[in-house]
């Protein structure tokens, strides 16, 4: 394995490079899901009547923005525009600036010393963003989605915290590259697990994706989906989808070594990794069930969280001894 | 140069949200103003090169306002937090209170002979902080604070998650686990 060189970080005029990385891949996530979706469709034992609205493959992500952006935007009666507005579109606006510490190789935008900690508080944006976009329609199921959001983050985000600690504890550093160059002999996906299992699990959750989606659950019309048509409705997918490649581009200087790896250069197969983790994250909408959020507060505080903090001693441990 | 100008920027966002708090007609954005006025404050922490504490005072006021929404909405009682409402009350009292604090803090800021600096900041200036604070506690705080988390864990574990009217995760609280037909048979 090549030797990994120290993050350096590049001119802030990268950022804009950054958002056309980050809006490639959360592209590439949405053309994944829509070719599971069409060979649902095609090859699936669905009956023949469900099958209306065919998906458009690999071409969904244009397809969709196309249709969507001839689309009329709703609105609806004492709706509350600003905060409605600014929770459609800061979702993308938080999965950027969750992208701005994240190496891609050794180039990074804004190398943070404490790194770690802007990620989780830009997750933690994303609390405020999904209920304001549920509060904003004033409609009983979109607000009903957005509290449905909160009471699935106060679930999923010490977990989430503990599980982005833990490599921060073993690399003794808030660095995201300090975080990268102390997986220079061993990746932290060997030695902590249940960490990046957790750390995924609350990417999808976050994502309001698969599992974690009940705020955006077809029992409630759609949830914080229901009012938004048009371009409030691509914003809000896009963000979706931008988050979870954000979510899924953090697991690799965290876990997976972030750019090592043979032949490839290093940006390369910290792309190649990001693609990976993101595409198990799309495909999963389509294994696992539904979780209601009241029914993951009981297993979230009283078994994940217990464990995630048993992996942390184990890291600890292993760190002092090292 | 650019620090005056980002320092003045954040004071006024921080101090205009803050006023619109009281000024704005519902409940959902008067939480939110709140929310842009820590978030402004833990911008201007940033400034001081405190990149620890600024980010996370942003995380926490998130959360916390975030869940506080919910909680003011919700005990709002009947739906007046779901329609434009007033947020001041006992005016008068209020703006007196509120002025003569004010006057009192901006006359010690203006009045207090600050020191002048000497030598230059620490290298790590949230370590830095952090003693100054605690000094030879530091120590024990470490130690407690662990402690305290484990206690809020475990005592949510031992907790009776139960109810008579069935588990506590499918909607029932309190009483016994097993649920009984009201004539005794059970079921």
């Amino acid at each position: 394995m090549p030797m990994i060189e120290p993050v350096v970080q590049v001119s802030p005029l990268w950022v804009v490079a950054a958002a056309v990385l980050l809006g490639i891949l959360a592209m590439s996530g949405a053309a994944f899901n829509g070719v599971l979706a069409r060979r649902e469709q095609t090859g699936g034992p669905l009956p023949a009547t469900v099958r209306t609205g065919r998906s458009a493959g690999a071409l969904t992500p244009l397809v969709e923005t196309a249709r969507l952006l001839r689309q009329r935007r709703r609105s609806s009666i004492a709706a509350d525009a600003l905060l409605w507005r600014i929770g459609i579109g800061g979702l993308i606006v938080a999965a950027l600036l969750m992208v701005t510490v994240i190496p891609l190789g050794r180039w990074t935008v804004a190398d943070l010393n404490v790194g770690v900690v802007w990620f989780n508080a830009m997750d933690v944006m994303v609390w405020a963003l999904v209920w304001m976009a549920g509060w904003g329609a004033n409609s009983a199921h979109s607000l009903i989605g957005g509290y449905r959001f909160l009471a699935q983050a106060l679930s999923y985000e010490l977990p989430l915290m503990f599980a982005l600690i833990t490599p921060a504890v073993a690399a003794g550093s808030l660095r995201v590259g300090d975080v990268v160059a102390a997986q220079s002999s061993l990746w932290f996906i060997v030695t902590m697990p249940v960490a990046f299992l957790i750390f995924c699990a609350s990417v999808v959750a976050f994502s309001v994706w698969g599992p974690f989606s009940s705020a955006a659950g077809s029992d409630i019309a759609g949830g914080i989906l229901a009012e938004v048509s048009g371009v409030d409705r691509l914003l809000l997918l896009a963000g979706r989808y931008a988050l979870l490649a954000a979510g899924a581009a953090f697991a690799v200087p965290m876990f997976l070594g972030g750019g090592a790896g043979p032949v490839l250069p290093d940006w390369a197969w910290t792309l190649v990794k990001t693609l990976l983790v993101l595409g198990v994250l799309i495909a999963v909408r389509r294994r696992l069930p539904l979780i209601r959020p009241d029914r993951l507060a009981v297993p979230a505080w009283m078994i994940v969280l217990p464990v995630v903090l048993l992996q942390i001693l184990v890291v600890s441990l292993l760190s002092v001894r090292s | 140069m650019f620090t005056s100008i980002a320092f003045w920027l954040l004071a006024v966002i921080a101090v205009v949200s803050g006023a619109a708090v009281f000024r704005v007609d519902s409940m959902a954005r008067a939480t939110y103003a709140l929310a842009v006025s820590f978030v402004a404050v833990g911008a201007i922490l940033l400034l001081f090169d405190l990149d620890y504490v600024g980010v996370i005072t942003i995380l926490m006021m998130m959360m916390e306002m975030a869940i506080m929404g919910v909680f003011m909405i919700m005990f709002m009682g009947m739906n007046p937090a779901l329609m434009p409402m007033d947020m001041v009350h006992s005016k008068k009292a209020s703006a007196a209170v509120s002025l003569s604090v004010f006057v009192m803090l901006s006359a010690l800021a203006l009045l207090i002979p600050w020191p002048s600096r000497r030598g230059s900041p620490d290298g790590d200036v949230t370590a830095a902080l952090g003693e100054a604070l605690m000094e030879s506690k530091m120590l024990v705080m470490l130690v407690i604070s662990s402690i305290l988390f484990a206690t809020i864990v475990a005592s949510l574990v031992l907790a009776n998650p139960g109810g008579r009217y069935g588990q506590a995760s499918d909607g029932a609280i309190g009483g016994k686990q097993r649920a009984r037909h009201p004539d005794g048979g059970g079921k």
